[in-house]
């Protein structure tokens, strides 16, 4: 035991922090924390889900004439663009991991540059012309006909599912900032790049979320 | 090593409380131990604030038309009485104070896997608890802790705002101190401290860890939608606009029911340690209670249609609710017979904790069999929404979790603070407050059975002699919980010098000297026997020293 001990205070790395005994046990709870955390982000989703399926199943006529509002060219493109961000972040991982820092600070820079595409595409060319069609429930909405009041509730969700979503992607930023500050100053190596992993999986779990709300908001209105 | 360490005398010895001095350093320290002891304070004052409107409350209604306050206030009290002790007393009380302090010095780590995530959690805590108090001294919520809507989305004229955004703030700090608690349990045990090794507190604290984490984000969503049902009238829970009111009952207790089960599942794990040290016995069938608080953990999930048998459900989802709730009794009494066959031909001592430990055993299953008759589809009928229900979840409530608690406090205080209390004092506070408690709550069972509805103001004149034994109960309850704040605050500072072990007991956190030094343990622990290794009566194996 005192040996051990010695040991591990001799080769105590910068970047492990005190209470754990070594670098891997650091690492592997960091990734499991990151995984519960989105665990629960699942079931914080899942309960805006269960309840768009509800009024989906209720409303099925007025969340089909609500989704034919939707600009689902936009839509698309903004999911490549995600699929995209998520692609260059994956590369950003793997570069992290091989320690080359030029490589991890270009492709973050990447990612973020598609992330704000994203919430630019969203902010500018979708919910602008839902505004300007009153389709915002809550700003000067305006929509006829038998279905109105279930068009309405279908924009309700829209809003708060896309606005809920566009908040995790900006707080995915934000970390990607501090991220970029890090890997400037030289703080990763190929032995040490756990926040970079698991920004990562924050990311794609962000990504994921989208892939289930492009279908269920933009594409349940049938082609046309 | 750690007796010798107990007698060196305490001036000399740097440990946790000593080692720093000033507002700072506690403000800013990521040392669970002393997060611990942030939230003990907390929860507290927390707990004399709601406790306070229940004393109203009691005051009121000694007489039937109701004389103390304003019908107005009485909804307010009810509210803020549940609110204030549901989310900011007993969610917190086990698991944030004694899990924080006892979860890292069982599973022999330095600290918590995360400590600045565990000090973050103490913050959105304190934010969540001051927009609540905010929302009661501007006004008041009239809600019912529930928020059922859509009286709290259209009609409620009062702080429905602030109060829903303070228990939602104080979801995320739930939710990180689970989600620290799983990873410290599944990443930091010491070497040989395997699953079955471990302390049955940590499985309880497991289990309800993971409802926290599963159960948070739930109710999270659903109170953000009430609160932009306020703000915006958007219709998802307002009939008016094609909304469905109950859809919130059904969100609001997917996380309410197993929430019930993250206040009693750290009590039944502290009952387990408490039971064994004073019975100076192996718990009877280790894996059987920490399978069943697995198993409480999973069933609470699939049971929260039973709060809504009368609100409208078609009959088929009502039997298949009315059935799992019946499940559920099954792993809570594999538990109490587990530890009464723990106390059978145990050398049995009743200490200040074991009076706790008893008190709750007997409480809980009051509460537990009550319970049932709630389950069943017929009974239901009867019984919903009077003082039965009342009766019902005080008696797991505060007969059991609040009894576990004090138990807990009473168990580990030499080990939180170095001090000893005056054993004479505690025993009798736990008399007084069982007398009490039962003195309260048990008239009610009779006032809810004869058809007294809850949350009124008023009632028939027939109903005043059990209301009026029910409120000198709580006047006797009161006095049981002021003894101890008394008593505990008295020995920090005159109290005599705790040992490292003053019970005998097993486990880790008794290992290391009291209070534990920062790092927790001098040298880092190896756990070489199972849990509760206490010898046969008479063979005194003292401590677990390798």
């Amino acid at each position: 035991m005192t040996e051990a001990d010695a040991a591990h205070s001799a080769e105590h790395p910068p970047y492990l922090a005190h209470h754990f005994t070594d670098i891997e046990q650091q690492n592997e709870s960091g990734t499991m924390g990151m995984w519960l955390f989105l665990l629960t982000e699942i079931m914080f989703f899942g309960g805006l889900f269960a309840t768009y399926a509800i009024y989906r199943l209720k409303y099925f006529e007025g969340f089909h004439e609500g989704s034919r509002h939707l600009n689902y060219q936009l839509g698309a493109f903004n999911t490549a663009v995600l699929i995209g961000s998520s692609l260059t972040m994956a590369l950003a991982v793997r570069y992290a991991q091989l320690g080359r820092r030029k490589a991890l600070i270009a492709f973050l820079i990447l990612t973020m540059v598609l992330g704000i595409a994203f919430i630019g595409i969203k902010l500018n060319y979708e919910w602008t012309a839902d505004y300007h069609e009153g389709l915002i429930p809550w700003m000067g909405f305006h929509v006829e006909g038998a279905n109105a009041a279930a068009v309405r509730l279908f924009f309700c969700f829209y809003f708060f599912m896309t606005g809920l979503h566009a908040l995790h992607m900006v707080i995915g930023l934000g970390i990607m900032c501090v991220l970029l500050r890090m890997a400037a100053k030289g703080r990763f190596d190929s032995g040490y790049f756990a926040p970079v992993e698991i920004t990562g999986l924050y990311w794609h779990f962000v990504d994921i979320v989208w892939i289930f709300l492009f279908p269920l908001l933009y594409l349940i209105g049938g082609l046309y | 090593m750690s007796a010798a360490l107990a007698e060196a005398p305490p001036e000399t010895r740097v440990h946790y409380l000593n080692a720093d001095y000033g507002i700072k350093s506690w403000l800013l320290t990521t040392d669970h131990k002393r997060i611990a002891l942030l939230y003990l304070a907390t929860i507290t004052l927390m707990f004399f604030v709601g406790g306070a409107m229940a004393v109203m409350m009691r005051l009121h209604l000694i007489d039937p038309a109701g004389g103390l306050v304003h019908p107005d206030t009485f909804n307010k009290l009810f509210t803020m009485h549940g609110v204030v002790m549901i989310f900011f007393f007993l969610i917190p009380s086990i698991p944030a104070v004694l899990g924080n302090f006892l979860v890292p010095l069982m599973v022999g780590a330095k600290d918590l896997a995360f400590p600045r995530i565990n000090l973050l959690s103490w913050y959105i805590f304190i934010v969540g608890a001051a927009l609540t108090l905010y929302a009661m001294v501007s006004g008041g919520v009239d809600t019912g802790w529930t928020f059922y809507t859509p009286y709290s989305t259209t009609y409620a004229n009062s702080q429905v705002m602030a109060t829903a955004l303070g228990v939602f703030v104080s979801g995320f700090s739930s939710i990180l101190t689970g989600l620290n608690f799983i990873v410290t349990i599944h990443k930091m045990r010491a070497p040989g401290l395997t699953w079955f090794r471990m302390p049955l507190f940590l499985w309880a604290i497991y289990a309800t860890s993971i409802i926290q984490v599963l159960g948070t984000p739930v109710v999270a969503i659903a109170i953000f939608l009430v609160g932009l049902e306020r703000l915006f009238h958007v219709g998802i829970f307002d009939p008016a606009v094609g909304g469905d009111p109950i859809l919130f009952q059904h969100l609001f207790w997917f996380y309410s029911h197993p929430a019930v089960y993250i206040m009693i599942l750290p009590g039944m794990g502290v009952i387990s340690e408490i039971i064994t040290c004073f019975s100076r016995k192996k718990i009877f069938g280790y894996s059987f209670v920490a399978f069943s608080s697995m198993a409480i953990a999973v069933i609470s999930f699939l049971v929260w249609g039973h709060h809504m048998f009368v609100t409208g459900m078609s009959v088929y989802a009502a039997l298949i609710f009315s059935v799992l709730s019946f499940l559920v009794a099954i792993p809570s009494a594999i538990k109490v017979f587990n530890w009464t066959a723990t106390l059978y031909q145990g050398s049995i001592s009743y200490q200040a904790p074991m009076l706790y430990a008893l008190g709750f055993i007997g409480l809980f299953t009051m509460g537990g069999l009550t319970g049932l008759f709630l389950a069943s589809l017929a009974t239901d009928v009867h019984l919903n929404g009077t003082y039965f229900i009342v009766a019902h979840f005080h008696y797991i409530m505060v007969g059991g979790a609040v009894m576990a608690y004090l138990g807990a406090i009473h168990f580990w205080w030499p080990k939180i603070t170095g001090r000893l209390y005056p054993d004479l004092w505690a025993r009798l506070a736990a008399a007084i407050v069982f007398i009490g408690f039962n003195l309260t709550f048990f008239p009610q069972f009779m006032l809810g059975y004869l058809g007294m509805p809850r949350r009124y103001a008023t009632y028939p004149a027939e109903f005043q002699v059990l209301n009026v034994m029910s409120s000198a109960g709580a006047s006797i309850l009161g006095l049981g919980y002021l003894i101890p704040l008394v008593y505990l605050i008295w020995s920090i500072r005159y109290g005599p010098i705790a040992p490292a072990n003053p019970w005998r007991a097993k486990g880790l956190e008794w290992e290391t000297s009291s209070p534990p030094p920062t790092q927790n343990f001098d040298v880092p622990p190896v756990v070489r026997e199972g849990a509760y290794a206490y010898g046969p009566p008479g063979s005194e194996q003292e401590g677990a020293h390798d």
